[in-house]
């Protein structure tokens, strides 16, 4: 059923609020980046050149752009698939727990609060291969860990950083999203005689389906563009190229190297794929979404 | 953008107002710690030396963060008189030519006594421009050097500090038949192992006067000495002669828990690591390679300076020159170099500090200022001036990890990292012309 509103003007105003932060927060600086991307300009901003694709070109005939690009994709869906699996587990288990609930769910959540660069610290120094106590451990299991010369130990070190903080973001939604479920549906299939796993995954996992594909969406988005904290006081894309995913590139160009074209065209990439990437879930994955 | 120049204006009053008649002059620095409370007193003993001006120093974060948001300052007209940019920023800010003050030009415009000869050319001469004038004012330099465990050295027989790699080799051969695992780590590798170690030899680092002499400057470091030398290290990580620890200084760690004996790291680190280790350490010389020069040169300095930005009254810029003219005083130099652990910036601050007997009191802090005052600078050794010098080196980090975790010989890597980086000369020189 739809709702019409007498005047043209009343739906205007009322989106009014929310248009206005998208167009200041996210139309405005998106436009200014594609903007740049076409401009050579040196740090001062004393001297601007337009250079046409020349900004693109660079990248895309980088080989090591496209690496960078491998390397993104792998350290994404690891962060997203992970978070989301581990997220889900705590919060099938947390929804069982009887006492102490509050508690435990409260505990669940706290690493949401911590930064990313110092969650990307702290996990630095757990597995810091002369003192870390993890490192210590595995070294003690015949592992030998250095992750400032191993690259695959270096990704599972940031993948683990960057997951981390979003499992307590995901468990609050998939407890959120569990509560949701009518008990008795649950109960109806306990009395056909259905297990708990069978009734997992017929019963819960289809209906939580809304939830997990927003937090895939949101995963994505996450790892894409949130994470240059955790690899910026980590591993600062190394060893050699193997954590340098695209996002920190733009970081490092842009703000530290001060390159802006490039760093512009950089984000205007990523912009490009993220998008993609939402249009690719929404047409096929959603389809398997079964909204109530 | 009309409203926040009103409200800018407001703060300003505001502030002025405080200050009765003082000029105020803005002081953007990265010192956090210890070193940040230090730059308050220094403005503070400024400030009460006299009463026409008033230095507000503020603390901006790390160095990258300082000099991107004063460049973001000066893009929106809101820059600080004075900011603190560390060395591998000199190439941008002196390409930068409408957007700094000369230090050189604003002592003679606002009519301050300036002797330029006052202070130690090893270390003035990395922001001196071509023509041998001071473009910014150093503040902090340090240098590369090497520490060592002495009792580690003790307890495997070892007598003497090692001078040369030969000797590191060796020393560290013998410290592993003792039981120690780790011969030496190393932080800031490419400022060391690569940039300093080409000064140490008086090898270039770049064509051009290691890009002093222009724009059109290309990397060098892909010759004889730095393949031998990166090779060998190479070989090092494998039989444990060389632990790699991280593209920072990461590396105190192996050091302060005794794995390594030895660390290559700034001289400016000396007093963490007086802090850190449990142990009695030595500092000396950053190691040369026998037979490959016959005296050491000098090494490069690293470290932040002082730029002064254009954009401001001319009473402000008089009050930024009586500041780095207090700056300058021997008693403030001395007092800073003695307490922080970076270089004198002027003979007068090294002369002091030695009369005051600190040296004799803490051995090792004279270390550095010997190895950075051993002859003339050459051309090879003035220092570096590189664009986009923060990527060039991140670039170098990528080549030498390639070789110590064995995946590409030491030719190679080097070959490429010249390619890449001399990539990104090109681009700052288009972007610079």
């Amino acid at each position: 059923m739809t709702v019409t509103f007498p005047q043209k003007g009343l739906p205007w105003l009322l989106l009014l609020p929310q248009l206005l932060v998208t167009a200041v927060f996210f139309l405005w600086p998106a436009e200014q980046a594609l903007e740049q991307a076409f401009y050579q300009e040196d740090a001062f901003g004393l001297s601007r050149e337009f250079v046409g694709l020349d900004n693109f070109l660079d990248l895309f005939t980088d080989p090591l752009y496209y690496q960078s690009m491998l390397t993104t994709l792998v350290f994404s869906f690891s962060v997203a698939i992970f978070g989301m699996s581990i997220a889900l587990l705590l919060a099938v288990m947390a929804d069982r727990v009887i006492r102490g609930k509050l508690t435990y769910q409260t505990l669940l959540i706290w690493p949401y609060a911590v930064a990313p660069a110092l969650a990307g610290v702290l996990w630095w120094i757990l597995f810091d291969p002369s003192m870390g106590p993890i490192a210590l451990w595995l070294e003690s299991m015949g592992l030998d860990w250095d992750h400032y010369l191993n690259g695959g130990q270096a990704m599972i070190l940031v993948v683990i950083a960057a997951t981390w903080k979003q499992i307590s973001y995901n468990f609050l939604f998939f407890l959120a999203g569990l509560q949701a479920v009518p008990r008795s549906l649950i109960e109806a299939a306990a009395i056909d005689g259905a297990g708990p796993f069978k009734r997992f995954w017929t019963i819960v996992f289809p209906l939580l389906s809304p939830t997990t594909f927003f937090l895939l969406v949101i995963n994505l988005v996450y790892a894409f563009f949130d994470t240059f904290g955790v690899i910026d006081a980590t591993t600062k894309g190394g060893p050699g190229q193997s954590t340098n995913i695209l996002v920190y590139k733009v970081f490092e160009d842009g703000f530290v190297g001060l390159d802006l074209g490039s760093s512009a065209a950089q984000s205007v990439v990523l912009m490009a794929i993220v998008g993609v990437m939402t249009v690719i879930q929404f047409r096929f994955i959603e389809r398997k979404v079964q909204y109530s | 953008m009309q409203n926040l120049k009103i409200a800018s204006m407001v703060v300003g009053m505001s502030l002025a107002s405080s200050g009765f008649a003082a000029t105020e002059v803005e002081w953007w620095h990265a010192m956090g710690g210890a070193n940040g409370e230090k730059i308050n007193e220094i403005a503070k003993g400024f400030n009460d030396s006299q009463d026409a001006y008033v230095v507000k120093p503020v603390f901006k974060g790390n160095y990258t963060e300082t000099m991107t948001s004063a460049i973001a300052a000066f893009r929106a007209k809101q820059q600080p008189a004075i900011v603190q940019v560390f060395e591998v920023g000199t190439a941008s800010m002196m390409a930068a030519k409408g957007a700094i003050y000369p230090v050189h030009q604003l002592m003679r415009e606002s009519g301050q006594p300036f002797d330029e000869s006052a202070y130690l050319s090893a270390v003035t001469g990395y922001y001196t421009s071509s023509e041998g004038k001071m473009l910014s004012m150093p503040f902090n330099s340090s240098t590369p050097v090497l520490y060592y465990n002495k009792d580690l050295f003790e307890k495997a027989g070892i007598t003497q500090a090692p001078k040369t790699w030969q000797e590191v080799e060796t020393t560290a051969k013998k410290l592993q038949s003792s039981g120690v695992s780790c011969g030496f780590t190393t932080a800031w590798q490419s400022w060391v192992q690569l940039e300093n170690m080409s000064a140490r030899h008086n090898v270039p680092f770049a064509t051009l006067d290691n890009g002093f002499g222009g724009l059109k400057t290309e990397l060098a470091f892909n010759g004889d000495l730095q393949v031998a030398h990166v090779k060998k290290m190479g070989e090092w990580q494998q039989n444990g002669i060389f632990s790699y620890s991280g593209r920072t200084n990461d590396g105190a760690a192996k050091f302060y828990s005794q794995e390594c004996a030895m660390f290559t790291e700034s001289s400016a680190g000396y007093a963490g690591i007086k802090r850190n280790a449990t142990f009695d350490f030595g500092v000396t010389e950053l190691p040369y390679w026998e037979g490959k020069v016959k005296q050491p040169s000098n090494t490069i300095i690293g470290g932040a300076s002082l730029w002064v930005l254009q954009g401001h009254s001319k009473e402000e810029y008089k009050g930024v020159a009586s500041f780095l003219t207090y700056l300058s005083r021997a008693s403030v130099q001395a007092d800073w170099h003695q307490f922080s652990g970076y270089l004198p910036i002027t003979t007068a601050a090294y002369d002091l500090t030695k009369g005051q007997g600190f040296y004799a009191a803490n051995p090792g802090t004279e270390t550095a200022v010997v190895q950075m005052t051993t002859g003339t600078p050459t051309a090879n050794t003035k220092g570096l001036r590189l664009g986009n010098f923060v990527q060039i080196r991140g670039v170098i980090d990528e080549a030498l990890e390639s070789v110590w975790s064995g995946d590409v010989d030491a030719q190679t890597a080097l070959n490429t990292a010249v390619k890449r980086g001399n990539a990104l000369l090109r681009k700052f020189e288009k972007a610079n012309d």
